[in-house]
């Protein structure tokens, strides 16, 4: 028990208390350290690139909460009948989810740059004369980075959803089917139904992990953030602050309490939800 | 793994009871769940069985072909013009030399060697820790029980990027900044784990314990021939993707290290594809060196995952 109860306190109790310390002073990582009040918090207010990765971040959100909510689920129901092969099918649709953003980000930067298989695959077709900026564009890296953050997650949430279907009752699938409803009624009435507390469950992990983003993002704008850094997370401009020459230690922090204020809600409701279904 | 899985949930899978074939869209995927029975294949008709197999192999291309891609590309030689607009699937010259070329650009093995060593210390540490924490908290009775627990608990509504910036600094104040060990040390016990663990041990019968309590067993003894055969279902679970986290992991080792020499995998990958993009195939070959392990030890150990998953181990 003491080692887990020393790293309870050393690597989560104490960084979370001096979060919050570190906020109201200007510490950097060479130096600084003095405390300047709430002079973190008036710079978030008027923090221009912070409101460019807050949109960026509810964009993100709100495109993959769909996405990410219905076709696991899909997915899951085309996997859950056991026949011969599905072993190798449902390992296989995990592998994305096994492999670390970056190497999946690499890959997707090499598809979507300019002289990538995507443009040259286009220009060949000659459906467009000049490349698409995937890459060097704003909300082309934004929806570059969601689409590769779906097809990243459609596994995870696919077996999440596998669990819960098997928790569906078979009976009431007889019982409505000995009612007489048909197929499409009884997905809608028994099915659905069935898995509506796991779609609640998935949609808040959707959107917690949203707001969390990173190396997507990170790795398909090479560190950049995109022209004029316009393109950034919030946990990128955290990163940003963390070292180097414009390191600020306490304006990170600051940023970091922005993104604990806005995650906080849809983590207690996971939490909630998770020992609901426990 | 023995069979004894309290928290393990009946599947309903398909079999035949009769039922006409099913009409084509959703409707198929319903009237499946409706079939009951043993094991189920045999159970849909050919035409839904054709649609069914064709449905897995698309989204199979769909999920899996990027990565065959980037393996091919990592094949290709320099001869081999990979830009054009329908470049052929198939290295018309395999070679390995992208390979040798990038371990001679980044030392891209001893990269794969640092990732393997914070990988390990963080698997050991989560079999270690969160087994014996999970295990006092479910089974041992002692002072500050509760509030540890609560503690824990509290963790979880910490997404692991708030705290990172003084985690770092955590880490620095103990002189372990730009080594491994300081990338490998936070997440050695995760606080989720530990709860798992306690989850999983609470699922063995109280009597059991009892029992062997009454029979003179010390907690050790109880935790090793009662507790540990019980929970080996998420003790895998737990393992396995502490492994694949730490190996994957990038935005906590980006922090920490600063010396190109002790860079992770993902780390090094990111700095070779910002230093010399020119040549696709470099990174191409990098991010296979980084995939392929991982995948090969999720493939072969991926019947303890899902055992793992239908005994509850994930639920997100």
């Amino acid at each position: 028990m003491a080692p887990a109860a020393l790293w309870l306190l050393v690597f989560n109790v104490w960084p979370s208390i001096n979060t919050i310390v570190l906020a109201f002073t200007n510490s950097r990582p060479l130096g600084g350290g003095r405390f300047t009040g709430l002079d973190n918090f008036a710079r978030v207010l008027s923090d221009a690139q912070l409101a460019d990765a807050l949109l960026n971040s509810i964009v993100f959100m709100l495109v993959c909460l769909p996405l990410l909510t219905i076709l696991p689920l899909l997915l899951a129901i085309l996997v859950e009948k056991k026949i011969p092969g599905i072993a190798f099918f449902r390992t296989a649709f995990y592998t994305p989810v096994v492999a670390s953003a970056v190497v999946v980000a690499l890959i997707w930067s090499w598809a979507l740059n300019d002289r990538g298989l995507v443009n040259g695959f286009a220009q060949w077709l000659g459906v467009i004369a000049e490349p698409i900026p995937f890459l060097t564009e704003r909300w082309l890296l934004v929806f570059s980075a969601i689409s590769l953050t779906v097809w990243k997650g459609l596994g995870y949430y696919m077996i999440i959803y596998l669990s819960a279907l098997g928790n569906v009752r078979r009976e009431l699938h007889e019982a409505a089917a000995v009612d007489g409803a048909g197929p499409v009624r009884r997905f809608r009435s028994v099915t659905i139904p069935g898995v509506r507390n796991t779609m609640l469950l998935v949609s808040v992990m959707v959107a917690v992990s949203a707001l969390r983003v990173f190396s997507e993002l990170f790795i398909l704008s090479n560190g950049t953030g995109g022209p004029g850094g316009r393109a950034q997370s919030v946990v990128m401009l955290i990163q940003m602050y963390s070292r180097g020459f414009y390191g600020h230690f306490g304006y990170a922090s600051a940023l970091s309490i922005v993104l604990f204020v806005i995650t906080v809600g849809p983590m207690l409701l996971l939490l909630r939800l998770n020992r609901k279904a426990a | 793994m023995p069979d004894v899985t309290p928290r393990a949930a009946p599947r309903p899978h398909g079999a035949p009871d009769g039922e006409p074939e099913p009409e084509p869209g959703p409707s198929r995927q319903a009237s499946r769940t409706r079939r009951r029975g043993r094991d189920g294949f045999g159970s849909p008709g050919p035409g839904e069985l054709v649609l069914r197999y064709a449905l897995l192999v698309l989204v199979l291309l769909l999920l899996i072909s990027p990565f065959l891609w980037q393996l091919s590309t990592s094949l290709k030689s320099l001869n081999e013009d990979i830009y054009t607009g329908t470049p052929s699937f198939l290295p018309e010259q395999p070679t390995l030399d992208n390979y040798a070329q990038v371990a001679e650009t980044i030392p891209v093995w001893s990269y794969a060697v640092n990732s393997l060593i914070v990988a390990a210390i963080v698997v050991l540490g989560n079999a270690a820790g969160a087994t014996l924490a999970g295990y006092a908290l479910a089974r041992l009775r002692f002072r500050g029980a509760k509030l540890l627990l609560v503690g824990f608990l509290a963790t979880l509504v910490l997404p692991g990027e708030v705290t990172i910036i003084s985690q770092y600094i955590t880490v620095r104040g103990l002189g372990l900044a730009d080594t491994l060990l300081g990338v490998a040390l936070p997440g050695a016990i995760g606080m989720l784990n530990v709860l798992l663990m306690r989850t999983a041990f609470q699922a063995i019968p109280q009597e059991t314990d009892e029992a062997a309590v009454i029979d003179g067993a010390t907690p050790w003894q109880r935790l090793i021939h009662i507790g540990l055969p019980n929970v080996r279902g998420m003790l895998s679970v737990i393992t396995i993707f502490a492994f694949i986290g730490a190996w994957d992991d990038f935005l906590w080792p980006l922090i920490v290290l600063n010396d190109p020499e002790n860079f992770t995998l993902t780390v090094g990958l990111q700095y070779l594809n910002g230093t010399f993009t020119n040549n696709p195939r470099l990174p191409a070959a990098g991010t296979m060196i980084s995939f392929i392990p991982i995948v090969i030890l999720f493939a072969s150990l991926q019947r303890f995952f899902f055992r793992g998953v239908e005994e509850g181990a994930i639920k997100g």
